[in-house]
């Protein structure tokens, strides 16, 4: 076998079915796949939600995660904030001629990795092979299904006046990983993303029988595209900047760039609104999950107009607006 | 009382920070010509994009330039349809890009004070100590002193000045001295931290209110009382000061930096021979008047309508820095 992509690989033929053979299957290897028919067939009585995504990233390879564990966690998370348990996923690829075999591998274990870790199995998926310079290395396009166990409520994703803003780990990690390593900004050590599948912690403030109105895992546009959907036209939320969880690292890149942490994507980071007086009792199940022990009550809910705001340290207010554009360094 | 700020820095910070809702109503923080990306020429932009659409041209520049605005383009715009514009974070990846890529025209699109200029000369050092051949400056630099100076002498109603931070620890405390001495007007270096900004609105409101104009360094931490020597060589031994106009207040004598002749060979309008461009301003904007701090941006009949973050028409809304830009961000008319 070539050490890298050709077109061969996407002919269909006996090169792809030996990238199939050696490099996919052998990773996500799971009663569902192995049989390597067109469809997976499986087992489903319960209610389920379903979800899709496509993910490219520049570059493919950034601490603390890849696009391989991008393109599982994404689906997993989403699945996840809506209530369901996620299970099975599935995984297509377009690869650009040329790649080197071994990124794929990477790439591959990457997703093994990642769905070992969120409990989900990989049961179906494609790869595509177009000539160089079509893609950037390779997408990955994955779909998931999840279930919603007999009896459990699905959120109905409305925050209600009263209740509380539950903030599961420290933002802005995730976008300003992969800003610093777009634009080779060395930090010493180096900013990780914070990518992860969350489907255990939400589950775990689920178990906990939290009244939970809303959650979301705030990927693009950061905690302030969430907070200004959740406001909608209705209710004002309140952020409380002093309280937002966030690590040193990516706070002195956000001050250095000139970017708001609330406009940055996060990768693993659960964002919940519930009623005030069970945040105590939430916040006491999501800190005993790994990775949220700085979990912590960022904002509230109130009637309103659909404003979103952010109290400062200071005691102002400034206005949170809803995201617009890419994120761009400023000058100085 | 009027205050004025002449950072982009600063504007930025005094409205993420609500530093306003902190003073009583008789103090007035208004906005100057601080913001480098909002006072670039239109027609400085306007060559900016005829160079990106040069196919052999790879044009770098600072992040917030891209989404700039001239006539329906934006090199942001250029970028998506296949122009080669990519964002530095210091023009010396310019350099390394243009090694590595020696087919290319590399252009470094330097904009920017007293604080970015020494690197676009330590870009032309490197280039010509590696006698890199494909690689060449747009300057739009400014310099802040001669443009306070020209702001001032008309009839605006300022009552003192924060100086920028940023542009004082290169060009040092002593080059602001003109202003208590020559014209009369109280002003303090600040840093960016809300305390620090509060400590220099003080110092100000004291000297005002004492009728004796001093300069006050409320930002030691950084600043320093004498330039920064070896960036002011720098910048020397490759650029001189040249007539420069600002988006907004219009040509102003000397505040603007262009190559030495001897280095012409360096300077992209020459290399490519580019004819200036004229652009026609929207007449209804009221820039000019927000960076003389005569009114405030929601006073401006475009301000939130036709004029918005997202397609700014005039240059106070192009940049975050800008005064209409964090204004808008911020504030809006609901707090």
């Amino acid at each position: 076998m070539k050490d890298c992509i050709t077109l061969a690989h996407g002919s269909g033929g006996r090169d792809y079915r030996e990238l199939v053979e050696t490099i996919f299957a052998p990773a996500f290897r799971n009663e569902f796949l192995s049989p390597l028919t067109d469809a997976a067939i499986l087992p489903a009585s319960e209610r389920i939600a379903m979800t899709t995504d496509g993910f490219v990233v520049k570059p493919l390879f950034f601490p603390g995660g890849d696009i391989g564990r991008l393109a599982v966690c994404g689906t997993v998370n989403d699945l996840a904030v809506s209530g369901a348990w996620p299970r099975y996923l599935s995984c297509a690829m377009i690869l650009e001629a040329g790649l080197p075999l071994e990124t794929l591998r990477r790439v591959v274990a990457s997703m093994a990795a990642a769905a070992s870790e969120a409990g989900v199995v990989i049961v179906t998926g494609d790869t595509k092979v177009v000539e160089a310079g079509g893609v950037d290395g390779l997408t990955i396009t994955t779909a998931g299904v999840g279930v919603f166990p007999a009896g459990c409520a699905i959120p109905p994703q409305q925050p209600q006046a009263g209740d509380v803003i539950l903030c599961s780990s420290p933002i802005a990690s995730h976008g300003m990983a992969v800003m610093a390593a777009r634009h080779n900004l060395i930090f010493d050590p180096a900013i990780e993303s914070d990518v992860r599948p969350l489907n255990h912690i939400i589950r775990a403030v689920l178990d906990a029988g939290v009244t939970v109105r809303a959650m979301r895992d705030p990927t693009r546009g950061g905690v302030a595209g969430t907070l200004t959907e959740w406001a909608g036209s209705t209710l004002d939320i309140t952020l409380e900047e002093a309280s937002l969880p966030m690590r040193a690292d990516a706070r002195a890149a956000c001050a250095i760039l000139g970017i708001d942490p609330v406009y940055v994507a996060n990768e693993g980071v659960a964002l919940f609104s519930i009623p005030a007086k069970e945040a105590e009792h939430a916040l006491a199940a999501l800190r005993t999950m790994p990775g949220c022990e700085a979990s912590a009550i960022i904002g509230n809910v109130k009637e309103g107009r659909g404003n979103v705001f952010a109290r400062t340290p200071i005691g102002t207010f400034r206005r949170v607006l809803p995201p617009s554009g890419e994120l761009l360094p400023r000058i100085c | 009382m009027t205050i004025m700020e002449v950072c982009g820095t600063h504007t930025h910070a005094i409205r993420r920070h609500g530093i306003r809702q902190l003073l009583p109503q008789n103090i007035r923080l208004v906005s100057g010509p601080g913001c480098p990306v909002c006072v670039t020429a239109e027609e400085d932009i306007a060559l900016a994009l005829k160079l990106a659409k040069q196919p052999n041209v790879t044009l770098f520049c600072f992040g917030d330039m891209l989404r700039v605005p001239c006539g329906n383009e934006s090199l942001l715009q250029l970028s998506s349809r296949g122009a080669d514009v990519r964002i530095a974070l210091s023009p010396l990846d310019a350099l390394a890009f243009a090694k590595e890529n020696p087919t290319r025209e590399v252009v470094w699109y330097g904009v920017g004070f007293e604080t970015t200029t020494p690197h676009t000369a330590a870009l032309l050092e490197a280039a010509a100590r590696d006698n890199i051949q494909n690689l060449s400056v747009f300057s739009a630099h400014k310099t802040m002193p001669n443009a306070l100076r020209a702001l001032l002498d008309t009839d605006t109603k300022i009552d003192a000045l924060i100086c920028p931070g940023h542009v004082s620890s290169i060009a040092g405390a002593d080059a602001f001295r003109f202003l208590p001495e020559e014209l009369h007007l109280p002003s303090a270096i600040a840093g960016f931290e809300p305390e620090e900004l509060l400590v220099a609105i003080l110092a100000l409101v004291t000297m005002i209110l004492r009728g004796k104009p001093a300069l006050i360094n409320a930002y030691p931490r950084v600043v320093k009382s004498a330039p920064n020597e070896t960036a002011r060589a720098l910048v020397d031994a490759w650029l001189a000061p040249c007539d420069a106009v600002w988006r907004g207040l219009g040509m102003i004598s000397m505040s603007g930096l262009a190559l030495l002749p001897e280095h012409a060979w360096f300077d992209t309008l020459k290399r490519f021979s580019l004819a200036p461009v004229s652009v026609s301003a929207h007449t209804a904007c009221r820039c000019g008047d927000v960076l003389r701090g005569a009114i405030e941006p929601v006073e401006c009949p475009l301000f939130g309508k036709a004029c918005l973050p997202q397609h700014p028409l005039g240059a106070c809304m192009v940049s975050s820095e800008g005064a209409c830009a964090a204004y808008y961000q911020y504030e809006g008319a609901g707090i």
